[in-house]
C-alpha cells in the first residue's frame, strides 16, 4: 500500500485513483439509500396515534 | 423562530406514527462500523511514510543541504525574507490592497536564520576546534559588502558541485570562510547532532520544530520527496495522501481553487483562497436564511424519492 | 430567605431550568420510541453512522494518546490502532458528507429547523479543523509536509505567531483535547436540536394553502 498512487488526470483534475473510487462510493451509497426500501415501513398499515 | 413546545407534527393527530429504536439504531450502526473499520485496518492497515530530519537530508542530497545552509547563512532563503511571524521581511507576506492581517500580526514566532540555522549550531558544536572559531570570526568580522561577495559565488559554484563520500567539492574560487564553515556544518547535519542542536539550543525540552521544518523546508529535498507522492500544491496534493490510501477528500474544494485563474499565478493566493473558503463556509451556513441556495431542494425531486411512501399515502387519501 | 412552597415559586433558577427543561424537551421527546411514519429511508440512517464513527475515532485516538504520540511508529498493536483511528476518520467524513446531502436535499431546516442545520455546519468546519491537527501529530514525511505548506495559509491570515502548525506540541494538545471536546459538545447540542424540534416532514408541494413553505 505504500507505493506512489496512479493518478487521473482530465483537463485541470488531477485526482489518485484512491480518492475517485472513496468518491465514486459515495455516490453510490447515496443512490443506494434513496433507491432501497427501508425495513419495518410497509406502505398501508393502520392508523395509530402517537402512544 | 423557535418552537418551545412539542415538535408541532407529533401534536398533530393525523400524523401516523410507527415503532423505531434509537438505541437499537445506534447500537447496530456501532456494530456495523466497527466490523468495517476493523476489515480496512487489518487488510490495508494505515500510511506512515517515515520523516525526514537534517541528517536524513544531508546525507541524501548533501549539495541540496550545502547550497540551502549558504543561503541561510547568507539570509537570503525563502523563510529567511519571509517576513512575519518569523522575521521582518516581506518576502512571503501576502496582502489584497492595503488589507494584511499577516504584517498586522506582526513577529511571534522570531528566527534569525543566520545565527539559528548556522553560527549558533557552529559555535556550539566549535568545542576546542580553534580553526572553526577563528572561521567564524573571520565572517562575523567582514562586511555585509564581502559577506554577499562570498555566499553569491559560492552558490554558483554549488551549482556544479561534486559529491563523493558525502562530501560537496567546488570549483576553487574566493568564498572567504564559508565552505570551511558549511563542510563543518554538513558533518554536524550528517551525524544527527544538528538535528538536535535546533531543537534543543535553548532549553532541555522541546515540541516545537519550526527551526529544523523551516531549514528543511527552504532545500529542495523534501518539496522532490512530496512531488513523488503528488503532494505539491500544483498536484491538488491537499487532498492526497501517500501510498494508496485515500486523502483528504473533503479539501477537495479547498485545493481545487489553487489550480485555477487567478489563484494559480498570484503571490497572494493562500490569502484569497483563504477568504473564499470562509466565505463559503459562512454561506453554507447560512443555507436556511439565502433565497435560491434555500430552495434548490424543491426544484431537484430527491426529497420526492426519499418521501415517496409519504406522497404515495398522501395522494391515495386525497384520491 | 422564602420558604419552598412548590413548583411555581418565582425565584428558584433549579426550578426555572427544570421548568424550561420539562416543557422543551420532555423525556419522551428526547428518547422517543416512535417516529412518523415518512422517516422510512436509508437516507436517515446517515446521521448515526456519523456518529457510531466518531466514537471509535475517540475510542482508537483515547488508546493512541495513552501509549504517546511515538508508540505507533515502535509497534505493531500501535500501527493497527492509528489505522483503526485512520478509518474511522475516513468513515465520519464520507456519512457526515453523504448526511450533508441528505438533509440538504431534503431542506431539514424548515420550520424553525435552521439553527440545527447551522449547528451542523459548525461541526463540519470543526471536524475539518481537527482533523488537519491530527495529521500534523502524526510525526512522520506526511505531517512534515502538511506543516510547511500550511504554514503560508496560516500566517497569511495573521494567526501563524499564535497558531503555529510547526509547533507540535501545540497541534497535539488541540487535536487530543480541545477539539474533540468541542466536537463532541455540538454534536451533542445538534442532537439535542434534532430531539426537542423532530424530525422535518416532508417537504410540501404547495397542495396545501396553509404550508409554511421554509
Amino acid at each position: 500500500m505504500d507505493q506512489p498512487a496512479g493518478y487521473l488526470h482530465w483537463g485541470f483534475i488531477l485526482i489518485s485513483w484512491p480518492n475517485l473510487l472513496l468518491i465514486g462510493l459515495m455516490v453510490v451509497l447515496f443512490g443506494l439509500a434513496l433507491i432501497l426500501p427501508f425495513p419495518g415501513h410497509g406502505s398501508a398499515t393502520e392508523r395509530e396515534k402517537r402512544g | 423562530m423557535t418552537n418551545e413546545r412539542t415538535p408541532a407534527h407529533l401534536d398533530k393527530p393525523e400524523v401516523r406514527t410507527v415503532p423505531y429504536d434509537l438505541i437499537k439504531e445506534i447500537a447496530i450502526a456501532m456494530v456495523v462500523s466497527l466490523v468495517v473499520i476493523l476489515g480496512f485496518a487489518i487488510f490495508l492497515s494505515s500510511p506512515d511514510v517515515p520523516s525526514v530530519s537534517i541528517q536524513s537530508w544531508s546525507a541524501a542530497d548533501p549539495a541540496d543541504f550545502v547550497t540551502t545552509a549558504n543561503d541561510e547563512l547568507a539570509g537570503a532563503s525563502t523563510t529567511a525574507n519571509y517576513g512575519p511571524p518569523y522575521n521582518n521581511g516581506t518576502g512571503s507576506v501576502q496582502s489584497i490592497g492595503p488589507v494584511s492581517p499577516q504584517s498586522w500580526a506582526g513577529v511571534h514566532a522570531n528566527v534569525d536564520q543566520p545565527h539559528d540555522f548556522v553560527i549558533n549550531p557552529l559555535k556550539q558544536a566549535a568545542g576546542n576546534d580553534s580553526a572553526l572559531m577563528a572561521a567564524i570570526n573571520s565572517y562575523e568580522t567582514a562586511s555585509a559588502d564581502q559577506q554577499g561577495k562570498w555566499h553569491d559565488a559560492y552558490a554558483k559554484a554549488l551549482k556544479d558541485a561534486k559529491v563523493s563520500n558525502g562530501q560537496v567539492a567546488v570549483a576553487s574560487g574566493d568564498y572567504g570562510p564559508v565552505p570551511q564553515m558549511m563542510s563543518r556544518l554538513l558533518q554536524l547535519a550528517q551525524t544527527g547532532a544538528l538535528d538536535g542542536l535546533l531543537l534543543s539550543s535553548d532549553h532541555f525540552y522541546q515540541t516545537d520544530y519550526t527551526k529544523p521544518l523551516l531549514f528543511m523546508n527552504d532545500g529542495g529535498y523534501l518539496a522532490g520527496l512530496a512531488q513523488d507522492q503528488h503532494l505539491t500544491g500544483t498536484q491538488w496534493g491537499m487532498m492526497n495522501e501517500t501510498g494508496l490510501y485515500p486523502g483528504q477528500t473533503w479539501l477537495w474544494l479547498y485545493t481545487l481553487w489553487y489550480q485555477v485563474p487567478p489563484f494559480n499565478g498570484v503571490s497572494n493566493a493562500d490569502l484569497l483562497v483563504v477568504l473564499v473558503m470562509v466565505i463559503l463556509t459562512l454561506l453554507l451556513m447560512l443555507v436556511p436564511l439565502i433565497p435560491g441556495l434555500r430552495d434548490i431542494p424543491r426544484w431537484v425531486p430527491i426529497y420526492r424519492v426519499i418521501w415517496r411512501g409519504y406522497y404515495a399515502s398522501r395522494s391515495q387519501e386525497l384520491s | 430567605m422564602k420558604s419552598r412552597v412548590g413548583d411555581d415559586s418565582s425565584g428558584s433558577w433549579t426550578a426555572a431550568t427544570r421548568r424550561q427543561l420539562e416543557r422543551r424537551l420532555p423525556w419522551e421527546n428526547l428518547l422517543p420510541d416512535r417516529q412518523p411514519f415518512w422517516v422510512g429511508s436509508w437516507v436517515y440512517v446517515f446521521g448515526v453512522v456519523t456518529i457510531a464513527a466518531l466514537v471509535w475515532v475517540i475510542a482508537s485516538g483515547t488508546i493512541l494518546a495513552l501509549f504517546g504520540p511515538q508508540w505507533w511508529h515502535l509497534s505493531r498493536a500501535g500501527r493497527f490502532f492509528n489505522s483503526l483511528h485512520f478509518w474511522s476518520v475516513q468513515l465520519f467524513f464520507v456519512f457526515m458528507v453523504l448526511h450533508l446531502w441528505g438533509q440538504y436535499f431534503m431542506a431539514s431546516w424548515r420550520e424553525g429547523r435552521a439553527p440545527t442545520w447551522m449547528v451542523g455546519a459548525v461541526t463540519f468546519a470543526v471536524s475539518i479543523v481537527a482533523a488537519f491537527t491530527g495529521y500534523l501529530s502524526q510525526q512522520n514525511f506526511d505531517s512534515q509536509w502538511i506543516a510547511v505548506n500550511a504554514k503560508d495559509a496560516v500566517n497569511s491570515t495573521g494567526i501563524g505567531g499564535f497558531f503555529n502548525v510547526l509547533n507540535f506540541g501545540q497541534m497535539y494538545g488541540l487535536h487530543v483535547m480541545l477539539l474533540p471536546i468541542g466536537i463532541t459538545v455540538l454534536v451533542a447540542l445538534h442532537i439535542v436540536q434534532v430531539r426537542m424540534k423532530g424530525v422535518v416532514p416532508p417537504i410540501d408541494d404547495g397542495k396545501s394553502a396553509t404550508s409554511k413553505g421554509r
